[in-house]
C-alpha cells in the first residue's frame, strides 16, 4: 500500500469569473522512501494539487477525490484533530521563498522550538538540544549561534535549511518539496538538493519534489510525473522518461531545452498554455501538439497503460513515433 | 567622431561602479564594488554573455553599459561614441547614443507601462527621440516592429495585461528595437518564462540577430542558455571578471576553480549521466566587506597562502585570460 494514495483529485476554484479547475482528475502515488518529482510550468498545478493534501487551500477551492490517504488515514473524511496530528508531522512541506515562509519577527531558534512543541512532548531542555541538533544535521554552521538570528540575518540558502530543519524537526515520513530551489542560485541549490536527497536516504523518508526545472528532476528523482495545464500527462522511471518520453508534450519539452540542441534554433512548442477561458475540448495539449487530428480536437483522451507512462494521449509516442493503431 | 572599423560596437576599459552606502546602525560608509576593472569588447552580429551568481554585477554593467549609470571609473566607447565618467555629451550625442544600445530586462511584467497600448509603448522612444517622425510614419513602424518580432497587427491597440509572459517580453524585445540599435543589452531576457516559451524567445533573439546584425550583451545566470546562445562568455564573481574567453573554450575548459564549480553546479537533464561534483563551501561573501586577496579563496578547494593575500590580475592580452593564481 503506497504511503500517499490520491486517486482522481480535482481542485476547483470559485473565481469571481466563475470556476476554475486548477487540478484535473490526478493520480499521486508516493511508496515509503520514494522519491517522486513532480514537474511542470507555472499553473500546471503543482502546487495546489500537493496544498490539497496538506489541507492548506483557502474555503474558495472546493476538492474532490476518490480517494486521499496517507499512511492508512483517510484524509478527506479525518477529523481535524487526527489531521493536524499528522500534518506538519508525519508529512512536512516546505516552499520556494524561505524568507517569507519564516515570521520575520521571531529568532530562528523560537520557530524551531515552536514546531517541535507544537508535535512533540519533550522538555524545554531537550527542544534546544534537539534545535541545535536539527541545525547541525542541515549543515548551518554555528547553529548555536544561528538559533538566536532573525530570518533577514539569513541568506536566502540559509533560510531555506532552517525550513528544511523545522520541516524534518519530528521525522516525518514524507517530505514535500516546492521548489525548493528555484530562488537560489545553482552553487546554493546543489548543496540544499544534496542536502534532501542525503536526509532522504538517511532517514528513509520519502520525499517529493516539485519543480520545473528538467535537469534538478534528471538529478534527483527516481519517478516523474509531468504536469501539463492541471492534468497529469504521464508517470515514468527516470531514465525512462528522459530515453523514451510517452506524452508529445514530454516530449516537447525534452527537445525544447537548449542543453540539448542540435541546431542554433531550438524546437520549440507553439501557442501557450491554455486559461481559464480558452480550455480546448477534448486533448487540453492538443492546439500545441505536432501529432493532433480531429479526434484528439473532439476526445478527451483516457490514460494509456503504464508501460506508455500512462500518457493522457490518444497517441502516445514510442522513441517519438505516435502510436495510431494500438489505441 | 571615430569610427570603428572592425565591427567594434563596445570596447570597455577598466569599467567599475563603485556605491557609497551608509553602513548599518552606526552611520559609517562603506563603499560596494558592484562592478570593478572591466573590460571587453563586442562587435555586430556576436553575442558576449555574461555569467555568474546574483549580485556578481552582472545588471550593474547593464546599467553602466546602457548609460542609466555613469562608470566611477574606466572607459566606455560605444559606436565611436567615447563615455567615461568625466566626458560630459551633448544632448544630441547623448540621444544618438541611446538610440544605439538598448535594453530589454527580465520581468516582462514590470518593464511595460500598464495603461499604454502596445502601439504607444513601441511609438515612444521614437517620439522622445526622433521628434521629427511623423505620427503616421511612427505608426507604420510600430505595426511592422510587431510582426517582426512574431506578434499580430491587432495587438497594436491593445493593453499589457492581455498578453502572457511571452508575447510581453515580445513586446519588451519591440520597443528595444524601435530606434534601430545595434547593440541590445538583455538582462536575464528569458529567465521570468517557462521552457516552452523560453524556446520561442531564444529563438527570436537568434532570428533578430541574424536580421539585423545586432550585438548582444547577453546576461544569464542559465548556463545551459548561455552554452546555446554566446559567442563569447565572461565570467563574474563579487564584481569581477574571473574568466572570460570564447564560449567554446570556457565550457569546454574552465580555467577558473569557480567558472568550474558552477558548471559542475548546473544540473545535466540527463539521469545517466554519472557525475562527481564539486562541493562549493559556504556562501558568497558579503560585497560590503569581500575577502582580502582573491575574493573567490574563501570557498575555494586550491586556495593556498598567496591567494589569501593578493588578488590575481586578469590578463586582457590573453586569449582566454583567468583571474587564478592556480588555473586549472
Ligand atoms: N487561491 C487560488 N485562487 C484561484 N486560483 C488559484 C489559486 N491558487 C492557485 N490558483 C490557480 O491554479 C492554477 C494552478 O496553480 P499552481 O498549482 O500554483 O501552479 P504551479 O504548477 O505553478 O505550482 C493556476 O492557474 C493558479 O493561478
Ligand atoms: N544602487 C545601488 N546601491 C548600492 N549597492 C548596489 C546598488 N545596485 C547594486 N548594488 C549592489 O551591487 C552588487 C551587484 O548587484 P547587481 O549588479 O544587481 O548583481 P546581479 O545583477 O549580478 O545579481 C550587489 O551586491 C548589489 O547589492
Ligand atoms: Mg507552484
Ligand atoms: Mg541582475
Amino acid at each position: 500500500m503506497p504511503l500517499l494514495d490520491v486517486r482522481n483529485l480535482s481542485v476547483d476554484f470559485k473565481t469571481s469569473n466563475g470556476q476554475f479547475r486548477a487540478v484535473d482528475r490526478v493520480d499521486v502515488q508516493v511508496d515509503v522512501g520514494d522519491v517522486l518529482a513532480i514537474v511542470g510550468e507555472s499553473g500546471s498545478g503543482k502546487s495546489v494539487s500537493m496544498l490539497a493534501v496538506m489541507g492548506l487551500l483557502p474555503w474558495t477551492a472546493s476538492i474532490t477525490a476518490d480517494s486521499m490517504r496517507f499512511d492508512g488515514l483517510d484524509l478527506a473524511t479525518a477529523e481535524p484533530r487526527q489531521r493536524r496530528a499528522i500534518i506538519g508531522k508525519d508529512v512536512a512541506m516546505i516552499f520556494q521563498e524561505p524568507m517569507s515562509s519564516l515570521n520575520p519577527c521571531f529568532t530562528v531558534g523560537f520557530q524551531l522550538r515552536e514546531a517541535l512543541k507544537a508535535h512533540l512532548p519533550l522538555s524545554r531542555r531537550e527542544r534546544q538540544r534537539r534545535a541545535v541538533e536539527l541545525l547541525e544535521q542541515v549543515g548551518l554552521p554555528e547553529p548555536e549561534r544561528r538559533l538566536n538570528a532573525f530570518p533577514h540575518q539569513l541568506s536566502g540558502g540559509m533560510c531555506q535549511r532552517v525550513m528544511i530543519a523545522m520541516a524534518i524537526a519530528c521525522k516525518p515520513k514524507l517530505l514535500i518539496a516546492d521548489e525548493p530551489t528555484t530562488a537560489l542560485d545553482v552553487t546554493i541549490q546543489a548543496q540544499i538538493l544534496e542536502l534532501l536527497l542525503e536526509l532522504q536516504k538517511n532517514t528513509g523518508m520519502a520525499l517529493v519534489l516539485i519543480t520545473h526545472d528538467m535537469g534538478v528532476v534528471a538529478e534527483t528523482a527516481r519517478r516523474v510525473s509531468v504536469q501539463y495545464a492541471g492534468q497529469k500527462v504521464e508517470e515514468q522511471e527516470v531514465q525512462a522518461l528522459f530515453a523514451n518520453p510517452h506524452h508529445p508534450y514530454t516530449s516537447a519539452l525534452l527537445a525544447a531545452l537548449p542543453e540539448r540542441a542540435t541546431t542554433r534554433r531550438l524546437p520549440s512548442i507553439p501557442g501557450v498554455v491554455p486559461g481559464q477561458f480558452d480550455r480546448p475540448a477534448g486533448c487540453l495539449f492538443s492546439p500545441r501538439c505536432a501529432f493532433a487530428d480531429d479526434r484528439c480536437r473532439q476526445v478527451n483522451p483516457a490514460m494509456a497503460a503504464a508501460e506508455l507512462g500512462h500518457a493522457r494521449c490518444h497517441y502516445p509516442l514510442i522513441q517519438g513515433i505516435p502510436q495510431r493503431e494500438v489505441s | 567622431m571615430s569610427q570603428a572599423v572592425d565591427d567594434t560596437l563596445i570596447e570597455a576599459h577598466g569599467l567599475s561602479r563603485h556605491y557609497d552606502v551608509s553602513n548599518g546602525f552606526f552611520g559609517g560608509q562603506a563603499t560596494v564594488k558592484a562592478l570593478s576593472n572591466t573590460s571587453f569588447r563586442l562587435q555586430a552580429g556576436r553575442t558576449l554573455a555574461v555569467v555568474g551568481e546574483s549580485g556578481c554585477g552582472k545588471s550593474t554593467l547593464a546599467r553602466v553599459v546602457t548609460m542609466i549609470e555613469k562608470p566611477t571609473a574606466g572607459t566606455l566607447t560605444l559606436d565611436g561614441h567615447h563615455l567615461s565618467s568625466e566626458v560630459i555629451l551633448s544632448d544630441a550625442q547623448q540621444a544618438a547614443l541611446r538610440a544605439s544600445v538598448q535594453i530589454v530586462f527580465q520581468d516582462p511584467f514590470g518593464s511595460l507601462n500598464p495603461r499604454q497600448t502596445i502601439g504607444r509603448i513601441l511609438e515612444e522612444p521614437v517620439l522622445i527621440n526622433r521628434p521629427d517622425v511623423s505620427a503616421a510614419q511612427r505608426e507604420q513602424q510600430a505595426r511592422a516592429m510587431l510582426e517582426m518580432v512574431g506578434l499580430r497587427p491587432e495587438h497594436y491597440d491593445r493593453y499589457p495585461h492581455m498578453f502572457s509572459g511571452g508575447q510581453r517580453q515580445r513586446i519588451a524585445v519591440a520597443r528595444a528595437l524601435m530606434l534601430e540599435p545595434r547593440i541590445l543589452v538583455l538582462d536575464e531576457p528569458v529567465s521570468a518564462l517557462d521552457l516552452s516559451i523560453q524556446s520561442q524567445i531564444l529563438n527570436l533573439l537568434v532570428d533578430l540577430q541574424e536580421r539585423l546584425n545586432l550585438a548582444y550583451l547577453f546576461i544569464s545566470h542559465d548556463l545551459s542558455v548561455v552554452r546555446h546562445m554566446a559567442d563569447d562568455v565572461m565570467v563574474m564573481y563579487l564584481g569581477r571578471v574571473v574568466e572570460k574567453g570564447a564560449a567554446a573554450a570556457v565550457f569546454g575548459s574552465p580555467r577558473h576553480p569557480y567558472t568550474q564549480a558552477l558548471l559542475s553546479a548546473t544540473p545535466v537533464a540527463d539521469p545517466g549521466r554519472k557525475q562527481t561534483r564539486i562541493r562549493l563551501q559556504g556562501e558568497l561573501p558579503s560585497p560590503l566587506n569581500p575577502p582580502v586577496g582573491c575574493a573567490f579563496h574563501p570557498r575555494c578547494w586550491k586556495a593556498e597562502e598567496r591567494c589569501r593575500q593578493t588578488a590575481p590580475e586578469l590578463d586582457d592580452t590573453e586569449v582566454h585570460p583567468v583571474a587564478c593564481f592556480f588555473p586549472l
